[in-house]
């Protein structure tokens, strides 16, 4: 469905000019639900922009929906949906009128166009609010309108460019739940972005990770936590003076790194926590220091955006410095310390909207993972 | 029909639609050309006004014309704006990635601009006409398409304004709020510019919309062979040419 080679975009500023996407290289089969997955200014909508054709690159090549997006603009626009960053719909314009209007733009007749505004009302649960105006609407129901507005021609590709940010929790797994009946009822192949980290790592079955203009990691979520990030076990020996002995002992388990000491407690990162764990324990027994509690955690997305970058997505998110050219980024430097290791490992603090609710993150789970898809 | 004609059909009847569900907003749109005409003109009229017109008519028949030219100068003038709140939200992206012709969308503007304006114009015409102005329908034809074709001119060089402000906006209200008063007042709209200094007659010779003004006060005369008719003819062309070509430039190359 997508196939970009050295997909470039320079824009020119006061003094010079900066890369905002760097040689961007890309395939996406189709049917596939990918993950663009960046901190602001990290070049995620830039490429966006260039393959919908509302940018043009600089240099390098796309083909997107079987077209060329420098070539054949038209033939693109009018393979994919696309809904962008801010609300499709024009104020004062009843939502049905829009979705008419928007069947008409890709070439339906008005008959046609009518019954398809009202599949995808319905479709969005966006019936009642067929009369109404972007203005009256809350903005969960705008972002399914502008979903709505992307799926009238029934696209086999859809763009979504953040489409959940500025939404609450409970409007958020709303928006997802019907992006997601996109895979499951018409294997529409979905291409979004987001800061989200929780969002890529449940909705997606591949993560695209962009940071300064170029893709720094690419596979599932857990693909890429088990290799770029690995599993952390934390045990707390039952005696305080044991901990530097428990420190040795972690040291020399299978595939050990990063051994911390914090507090009372060891940490470790290892490749497979639910067999690293009883070897540890045992190891600490045969070595006497027995272990008073002991505790294991996946890796997010966001550990392992830090052990490419040695940043945090969400401290790059606070410190925002957009199409930010230093030369060189720090990849592949892992530099975390002791003391940033424990809260991002929980993943907790690092995503403001952990508490979704609970109905999709458990449909999320199962079909997030699915390994069988790509293959489809 | 062809795509390009669908396409224009599209845009016309997507912006059409709102002002047929409430036609009122036309009326609350033309507030302030109706004060003029109600209480400005009735003052003109009072003072017995300009009314020397050759052809000795009532002052109406002298400030009418002048009415809709200033009602063709904010209206389409101020065009560009439902078009740069559509920039700055996502109503324009959305259609600009959509295969949608984007001339077309120029275009359908445009028409909806012509259709609005017109039915404004025939409006005021006829509430003008209990005041004491004297209807000659061949003359307010012509007078009205010469009209139109400006506004239309004016509206599409207002989209290149919105297009050229995006995303901040400001340069919009900026130029939009310098033109306006010095081209109305410098137009001869309201009062006579006869009366005013050498000076301010010289600079009324550069705004078209004075030639636009001395045209329509003969056309709405039904005086079709007045020297003042092909400058301002020209004038409203000139202004109907360039807003299109430099549009539809703007727009092709919008986002």
């Amino acid at each position: 469905m997508i196939h970009a080679r050295g997909l470039t975009r320079r824009f020119k500023i006061k003094g010079g000019d900066v890369a905002a996407v760097r040689g961007l290289d890309l395939d996406v089969p189709a049917g596939q639900t990918v993950a663009f997955l960046g901190p602001n200014g990290a070049g995620k909508s830039t490429s966006l922009r260039m393959l919908t054709t509302l940018l043009a690159p600089t240099s390098g090549t796309a083909v997107v929906a079987g077209r060329d997006v420098t070539a054949d603009p038209a033939g693109v626009r009018a393979r994919i949906g696309y809904v962008g960053q801010k609300n499709g719909a024009g104020d004062g314009f009843r939502a049905r009128d829009e979705l008419i209007t928007q069947g008409c733009c890709y070439g339906l007749s008005r008959a046609h166009a009518r019954r398809r505004a009202d599949e995808v009302l319905e479709l969005l649960d966006l019936l009642p609010l067929a009369r109404r105006t972007p203005g009256t609407l809350s903005g969960g129901q705008r972002r399914r309108l502008d979903i709505a507005l992307g799926l009238v021609h029934r696209p086999g590709l859809i763009f979504l460019d953040e489409p959940s940010t500025g939404l609450d929790p409970q409007s958020r797994a709303d928006v997802w739940r019907h992006v997601l009946r996109l895979r499951t009822e018409y294997d529409t192949t979905i291409f979004f972005t987001t800061h989200y980290l929780e969002e890529a790592d449940t909705m997606a079955e591949r993560v695209v990770i962009i940071d300064h203009g170029r893709v720094i990691a690419d596979g599932t979520a857990d693909r890429l936590k088990d290799e770029l990030a690995g599993d952390r076990l934390a045990v707390t020996p039952a005696e305080a003076a044991g901990v530097t002995r428990a420190a040795e002992v972690a040291a020399r388990l299978a595939g050990a790194a990063e051994v911390t000491v914090t507090g009372g407690t060891v940490g470790v990162r290892v490749p497979d926590a639910r067999t690293a764990m009883p070897e540890y324990l045992r190891a600490l027994d045969a070595a006497g220091v027995p272990a008073a509690s002991a505790e294991m955690t996946r890796p997010t997305l966001d550990d392992v955006f830090l052990s490419l970058t040695g940043r945090t997505l969400r401290e790059s998110d606070d410190a925002r410095p957009p199409a930010d050219d230093a030369p060189g980024t720090p990849a592949e430097t892992p530099t975390r310390s002791a003391s940033d290791a424990p809260p991002t490992g929980r993943g907790g603090p690092v995503d403001p909207a952990g508490g979704r609710a609970p109905d999709a993150s458990g449909d999320a789970d199962t079909s997030g993972t699915a390994a069988g898809r790509g293959a489809r | 029909m062809t795509t390009f004609h669908r396409d224009v059909w599209t845009v016309f009847v997507r912006e059409i639609t709102p002002v047929l569900r409430q036609p009122m907003t036309l009326l609350f749109n033309m507030v302030q050309p109706l004060l003029f005409l109600f209480v400005f003109g009735s003052l003109l009229a009072g003072t017995g006004g300009p009314g020397g017109a050759p052809g000795g008519g009532s002052p109406w028949q002298w400030f009418v014309p002048g009415i809709l030219v200033m009602m063709c100068l904010s209206g389409p003038l101020l065009a560009g704006w439902t078009m740069l709140t559509e920039l700055i939200g996502g109503a324009m992206e959305r259609m600009l990635v959509s295969p949608l012709n984007r001339t077309a969308i120029l275009v359908g503007r445009t028409l909806k601009e012509f259709a609005v304006l017109l039915a404004q114009a025939v409006l005021i015409i006829v509430m003008a006409v209990p005041l004491g102005f004297d209807l000659r329908p061949a003359g307010v034809l012509a007078g009205l398409l010469v009209l139109v074709l400006f506004g239309v001119g004016l509206g599409a060089l207002s989209y290149v304004l919105a297009i050229a402000s995006h995303p901040g906006g400001d340069l919009f209200w900026a130029v939009t709020q310098f033109l306006m008063f010095p081209l109305l007042l410098l137009s001869g709209v309201l009062l006579p510019l006869d009366a005013g200094p050498g000076w301010l007659r010289a600079a009324a010779t550069l705004n078209p919309v004075y030639y636009l003004v001395e045209a329509e006060r003969a056309l709405f005369d039904a005086r079709f062979a007045d020297p003042a008719v092909p400058p301002g003819l020209l004038a409203a062309a000139a202004v109907a040419a360039i807003g299109l070509i430099l549009g539809n430039r703007a727009i092709r190359r919008a986002i």
